[in-house]
């Protein structure tokens, strides 16, 4: 910090009044920057910490809303059962799959139609631009109902559509078992958050200097060569970035979950057993226990990106 | 750029198109069938039916639909208020000023964005229940800042820092008078980073449904995501499909329309705020 301390002047000295002494301007700004700033920030650890705090200690419990009366301290129990049971690891695995693979399939997506964007001609960039915008835009509500109904034994058109390909017949039920609910899913949240990737890419393949194209081009590099020794180097950052984003993003998922197949067929994720346990079931404890486990594996994914990856997001945002 | 070349990213554009649009385009088609049309395998309807739209809006699904859709449009739209409030003065702060907080408070909202929504239902559930929020316009609008608020402040002060603010002494040495130089100058250059902000943060609220379908439980305040997603369909008889696809629809118009209209502003910002800051 380029502030200097200031000297002890009596606190009834208005800052207005300090007749240009830096520090006492710098004071006066550090004020004026929490009193601007501070409603801002103590609402966000209002309606987050807080509540993360409360279900920490309620975690502690054995509590039932069914039955209050019986509420009891069992200390770290609530996690044993949940670490020991097979759902949450079941849950766990489901999870990080459907990261894994519709991060994976978004990222390589997501590469391309920023390519083709970057590329596009102006005349026809704008329906792009508003055409990408509208899988973000749509509610993932709404996106899964499309895709659950596309896929639907009564009311889908991808079976009579899509009979000539191996196994897909009138009478397929898409949801009818695990690898085939994933896939509808995966399909489902691909979709829908790819733009938002391709938009982040499309940004850094802006910050790309054109000079280092050209020079290599003139060098007799090949697209390839241009592509993996020019081109992703510098957008590293911009990768990283929404590699990190879209990763804590999907490890929430829920919402699709909810929709097409509400946990059937072992396709429960981890947001979707922390859902169960307090509104269906009530189980205040073990549902705190669950979001507190939760919370702390994002938290690790985060620190595993920022630490292991050397995410750096002042660096993506070009401050150095 | 040769002919073929010029072909070839035109179509790559038009695949890009049809990607993009497909489901919509089915989620409005299936909202056209009649009830004896839903299973028939295909695409498009047979003939065109606005009989699911006469249901949510006026028979059977209505008294569901129409509460959740005035829930959804007063508590985004004041949830968005509230957060661009807050995150103007806050992003003010950011950009213009100098004090050791800025980066704690941009790591803050980071990690507030970043945050598990579920993990915060738990604890919010049974809060609400005691103090009375559940089931009510506040109770939700005071979860959502959690979900507006981070982005709100990272967009709009990565706006803010774009902002020329000599023009503001400029001005006042051409004989401005402060006030005038703020509304003139400096309101103008502020407005589109706060409007865009403003989109975005109502893209994020309408788009929750993790609070709505935990934290109500009546058309008292339930939003559309939630009404939906837990429509069964007035009766057990009743196919609930035709109704959702056009409720669906209903609910996706205000986006596409403010993603036509800004689509150009809505990129700015969403690209600025993620990767320059």
């Amino acid at each position: 910090m380029t502030t200097t301390e200031a000297r002890p002047t009596g606190a009834s000295v208005p800052a207005r009044a300090a007749k240009g002494g830096a520090s006492d301007r710098a004071k006066a700004e550090r004020k004026l920057g929490w009193l601007l700033a501070g409603p801002a920030l103590a609402v966000m650890l209002l309606v987050t910490a807080y509540p993360i705090a409360q279900a920490f200690y309620d975690s502690l419990f054995d509590y039932r809303l069914t039955d209050p009366e019986n509420r009891s301290f069992t200390g770290l129990n609530n996690y044993l059962v949940v670490l020991t049971d097979q759902l949450w690891w079941q849950a766990v695995g489901v999870t990080a799959l459907i990261t894994v693979i519709t991060v994976a399939v978004e990222l390589v997506l997501g590469f391309a139609l920023a390519m083709v964007m970057n590329k596009a001609l102006r005349s026809i960039r704008p329906v792009l631009r508003a055409a990408i915008l509208i899988p973000y835009a749509v509610i993932t509500v709404v996106s899964a109902f499309a895709w659950q109904f596309a896929f639907d034994i009564n009311t889908g058109f991808v079976n009579s559509w899509f009979s000539w390909l191996p196994g897909v017949d009138p009478t397929t039920d898409w949801f009818g078992s695990f690898g085939s609910s994933l896939l509808v899913i995966c399909l489902a949240e691909i979709w829908k958050t790819t733009p938002f990737i391709s938009l982040l890419l499309l940004a850094g393949l802006a910050q790309v200097p054109e000079v280092l194209q050209e020079a290599a081009k003139v060098d007799g590099a090949t697209w390839w060569q241009r592509m993996r020794r020019v081109t992703l180097p510098n957008m590293k950052a911009a990768i990283m970035v929404a590699l990190l984003f879209r990763t804590l993003d999907a490890f929430r998922v829920f919402d699709s979950i909810f929709v097409m197949t509400a946990g059937a067929n072992g396709t429960e994720t981890v947001s979707f057993l922390a859902y169960r346990q307090t509104i269906s079931r009530l189980e205040i404890g073990l549902g705190s226990a669950v979001s507190v486990l939760l919370f702390l594996t994002v938290v690790l994914i985060a620190f595993v990106f920022i630490k292991g990856f050397k995410v750096d997001l002042a660096q993506a945002r070009g401050e150095k | 750029m040769s002919t073929k070349e010029k072909t070839l990213w035109i179509i790559g554009g038009v695949l890009i198109a049809l990607y993009c649009l497909a489901p919509i385009a089915w989620i409005i088609s299936l909202s056209f069938k009649a009830p004896s049309d839903l299973s028939n395998a295909q695409f498009l309807p047979t003939t065109a039916s606005s009989e699911n739209y006469a249901t949510i809006f006026t028979g059977s699904g209505s008294d569901l639909f129409l509460p959740a859709l005035r829930n959804s449009f007063g508590i985004c739209l004041i949830a968005t208020f509230i957060s661009c409030v807050l995150s103007m003065f806050a992003a003010y702060a950011i950009a213009r000023l100098d004090f050791p907080g800025k980066k704690f408070i941009l790591g803050t909202a980071l990690a507030v964005a970043i945050f598990p929504v579920i993990s915060i239902v738990t604890p919010l559930f049974n809060l609400w229940r005691t103090i009375g929020l559940y089931d009510t316009w506040p109770g939700l609008i005071i979860p959502y800042l959690s979900l507006t608020l981070p982005l709100s402040i990272w967009t709009m002060s990565a706006f803010f820092r774009e902002i020329p603010w000599e023009m503001e002494q400029a001005a006042q040495v051409d004989g401005a008078t402060t006030w005038q130089a703020f509304r003139k100058v400096i309101v103008p250059l502020a407005a589109p980073g706060v409007f865009t902000t403003a989109i975005i943060a109502f893209f994020i609220a309408w788009n929750d449904f993790v609070y709505g379908i935990s934290l109500t439980s009546t058309s008292a305040s339930r939003p559309v995501p939630a009404a939906l997603g837990l429509f069964s369909g007035a009766s057990q008889f009743e196919d609930p499909t035709g109704a959702i696809a056009a409720a669906a629809v209903v609910v996706t118009i205000p986006v596409v329309v403010l993603v036509l209209l800004f689509q150009r502003r809505i990129v700015a910002g969403l690209t600025n705020g993620a990767v320059k800051g």
